[in-house]
């Protein structure tokens, strides 16, 4: 009698049925698409940090940057690189001399700390695996500059006529006239362990040409690149490259595994070479921490914290907040807006689903009135009012499904592309300064920063589905207690009197 | 058998206190047909309620058989109703998107019957009532007097000891009147049902076999 009486108050108030599917399918259409989007941020933004720290790296350890004290300088490693050049350095030709020189710096804003904290994070029971890295910027400044004989022999020369000294034989400098050029080239360096742990940034990289490190490499002029950095720099395996002022050999180029990241920084060196070239002996600037169990991140973090209070211990989800570019946008729009806009289409179509099953037991009052004259208990009308809600609530939830899933569907296939960086090591921009006999220039570029573009793909999962499902019966389940409870209220003399 | 003893419903309204039942005692033996008239506002639908177990006493109290009805809870007067009570109103109140013989068996829905029993039953009760070739057809597709028919059809196909009319005829023409009246007179006779009638119609009243006029919440016996 149930089925049969449900079927026929659903197929003969079809209006009504389909006003509860619609709205209910459009807000579970919505939460699918909302939370479907989230997912696919959230998945973006996991492969841009990825990109940085590496896969399986649960937790990060850094050290935040003094704010140097007024009128102190700061310490060896704050300073801005200085590049100063004696009277005698460089090649002269022509009146010209060619200066070069190559300083490895962890850059002003960066700061390193004390390698003690690998030791400290690689001591806890709940860490699976640690490593340290050492991120650093080779900053190469290259230049022309008149030799100093002949801005010598131009003073004596002082009272000759003007012309003169141009007639034997010019003032130097690339421009003839006594003038400079200069070049400045910087690129990312970052020291790796080459024992090869579980965690870091090489293990979201696969290796392109030659090798990876080994551990014989410990201490050795050696560097692998990033592909896209030695395309730009027109570099190649067995080649060498100057960091630090010493020359490298380049064994192997590396990419991002992912297809959308390019790899956290444009070469990679040995870390204790690095140490040593840029003079920053037991110094490290960030710790990947593998937690023993994804369920104790918190706890590791936690314990981390309280173990090295003065380190900037930061989860995953702490460096989402890292991403920046306009996936950090649409992570912001799906947070916010899609968040509120679900609910408030949510409550909405519940709110109708309530609104339209009270307004129809109302309706029905003669029936559900008769139907108690007979004999029917109040359990079983509230049965038959709520058995018809939650299929109007399922009839909802299935097309919303199918909405929903077209909806992923066509976000999958236009892709929109999101832009990202994330930023492992932030340093300030390129400066300048002159100095008196040499020249000084101020710290150069960023470090360990993936800029990437991100085509926004939703995966399509079970929990997906099962929230849609969930809802579509929870709605179904409060339309049908709101309108049982209406029908269990109503007393079958009164219901009849009414008609009466 | 009915035994109402010092029955007083009243209702609060907006207006005061409405006295719909004042003190009325009454037996009715098994099997006896009574039909029951008076004004509107006289208390004849409020005295078939207490009857039907749809309503509780102010004061006072109603006995069927040997269960009080006044003093029950909802649950098992729901299910006296449903195996001892049938009910015919003058609006007939069927299901209107169940057919003929699905609005026959919601009766026997509380009865926990099998889906063929439900089936066999109703079908028989609708024969029973000369509707057997309208099985399928909606309330909608049905005259004023088959629609009756099909009420009556549902209030007798549990088999009830009493069955209750509200007014059973009131929304049909003398013609259907009669057929209806006949098909009562007969299904009480053949059954021994207890039949109560409440009615304004004097041509009505004048079939039963013991007619009371409730006037101001009263009852009077007219011989």
């Amino acid at each position: 009698m149930f089925g049969t009486y449900l079927y026929r108050e659903l197929s003969n108030r079809r209006k009504q049925t389909a006003i509860i599917a619609a709205g209910m399918a459009l807000a579970i259409a919505l939460v699918m698409i909302v939370n479907g989007v989230a997912a696919g941020v959230k998945d973006a933004q996991a492969t841009v940090l990825a990109s940085v720290y590496g896969v399986g790296t649960d937790i990060t350890i850094t050290q935040d940057p003094e704010t140097p004290v007024e009128g102190e300088e700061g310490t060896a490693q704050q300073q801005q690189p200085r590049f100063e050049f004696g009277a005698d350095d460089g090649e002269t030709a022509d009146g010209t001399t060619a200066i070069s020189q190559s300083r490895l710096t962890s850059g002003i804003a960066s700061t390193t700390f004390d390698a003690d904290a690998l030791t400290t994070a690689q001591g806890l029971d709940t860490v699976a695996a640690a490593t340290a890295t050492l991120a650093l910027t080779n900053v190469s400044f290259s230049g022309e500059v008149a030799a100093p004989d002949v801005t010598t022999d131009q003073g004596t020369e002082q009272g000759a006529a003007p012309g003169e000294g141009e007639a034997q034989g010019g003032r130097g400098g690339p421009d003839g006239a006594g003038g400079s050029a200069f070049e400045v080239d910087t690129f990312t360096v970052t020291g790796i362990d080459v024992a090869g742990e579980s965690v870091g940034p090489l293990t979201s990289v696969e290796l392109v040409d030659g090798r990876a490190f080994e551990t014989t490499d410990s201490d050795s002029n050696v560097v692998i690149l990033d592909t896209s950095y030695a395309t730009t720099s027109s570099l190649a395996v067995d080649d060498t490259l100057e960091i630090g002022g010493e020359e490298f050999t380049i064994i192997g180029t590396v990419t991002s595994t992912s297809s959308d990241a390019t790899t956290a920084s444009n070469t990679y060196i040995p870390l204790d070479t690095a140490q040593r070239v840029a003079d920053l002996e037991g110094q490290i600037s960030t710790v990947y921490v593998q937690a023993a169990s994804s369920t104790d991140i918190a706890a590791v973090q936690a314990s981390l914290q309280t173990a090295l209070p003065d380190a900037s211990v930061k989860t995953q989800e702490d460096l989402a907040s890292s991403v920046s570019g306009s996936l950090s946008t649409a992570s912001d729009l799906v947070g916010k807006l899609g968040t509120w806009l679900s609910i408030i289409v949510l409550a909405a179509a519940f709110l109708i689903s309530v609104l339209l099953t009270t307004s129809g037991v109302a309706r029905r009052t003669r029936e559900f009135g008769t139907l108690k004259a007979i004999g029917w208990s109040n359990g079983a009308v509230v049965r038959q009012v709520a058995g018809e809600s939650l299929v109007q609530g399922a009839i909802g939830g299935v097309i919303g499904v199918v909405v929903g899933l077209l909806g992923i569907l066509s976000i999958n296939l236009i892709a929109p592309v999101l832009s990202a960086s994330a930023v492992a090591t932030t340093v300030a921009g390129p400066g300048a300064g002159q100095g008196g006999g040499g020249n000084r220039f101020g710290d150069a570029a960023t470090t360990a920063a993936a800029t990437t573009d991100i085509a926004l793909q939703i995966p399509v999962t079970f929990g997906i589905i099962g929230i849609a499902v969930a809802l579509a019966i929870a709605g179904g389940l409060i339309a049908g207690a709101f309108g049982g409870w209406r029908a269990a209220r109503l007393r079958p003399a009164e219901a009849l009197r009414s008609v009466a | 058998m009915y035994e109402l003893n010092e029955l007083t419903k009243t209702y609060e309204t907006k207006r005061g206190t409405v006295t719909a039942l004042n003190k009325v005692s009454l037996t009715i033996p098994t099997g006896q047909m009574v039909a029951i008239q008076g004004p509107t506002g006289g208390g004849k639908s409020t005295l078939l309620q207490m009857l039907g177990a749809l309503e509780r006493p102010t004061s006072g109290t109603v006995t069927l058989g040997d269960d009080e009805l006044s003093k029950m809870p909802d649950s098992r007067l729901a299910e006296i109703r449903a195996r001892t009570i049938g009910f015919v109103f003058q609006g007939f109140n069927l299901i209107p998107t169940l057919t003929a013989q699905e609005n026959v068996e919601t009766a026997l829905a509380p009865l926990g019957l099998s889906s063929a029993d439900r089936k066999s039953r109703a079908t028989a009760a609708l024969e029973k009532v000369g509707l057997g070739e309208r099985l399928t057809h909606h309330p909608s597709e049905l005259s004023g007097g088959q629609q009756q028919r099909v009420a009556i059809a549902r209030a007798l196909v549990k088999e009830p000891t009493v069955l209750l009319a509200d007014e059973p005829t009131g929304n049909l023409d003398e013609q259907t009147r009669d057929e209806i009246m006949e098909l009562l007179e007969g299904l009480w006779r053949d059954q021994g049902l207890t039949l109560i009638i409440v009615t304004h119609d004097s041509a009505v009243a004048k079939r039963a076999e013991r007619r009371l006029t409730l006037k101001h919440g009263a009852v009077t016996e007219k011989k």
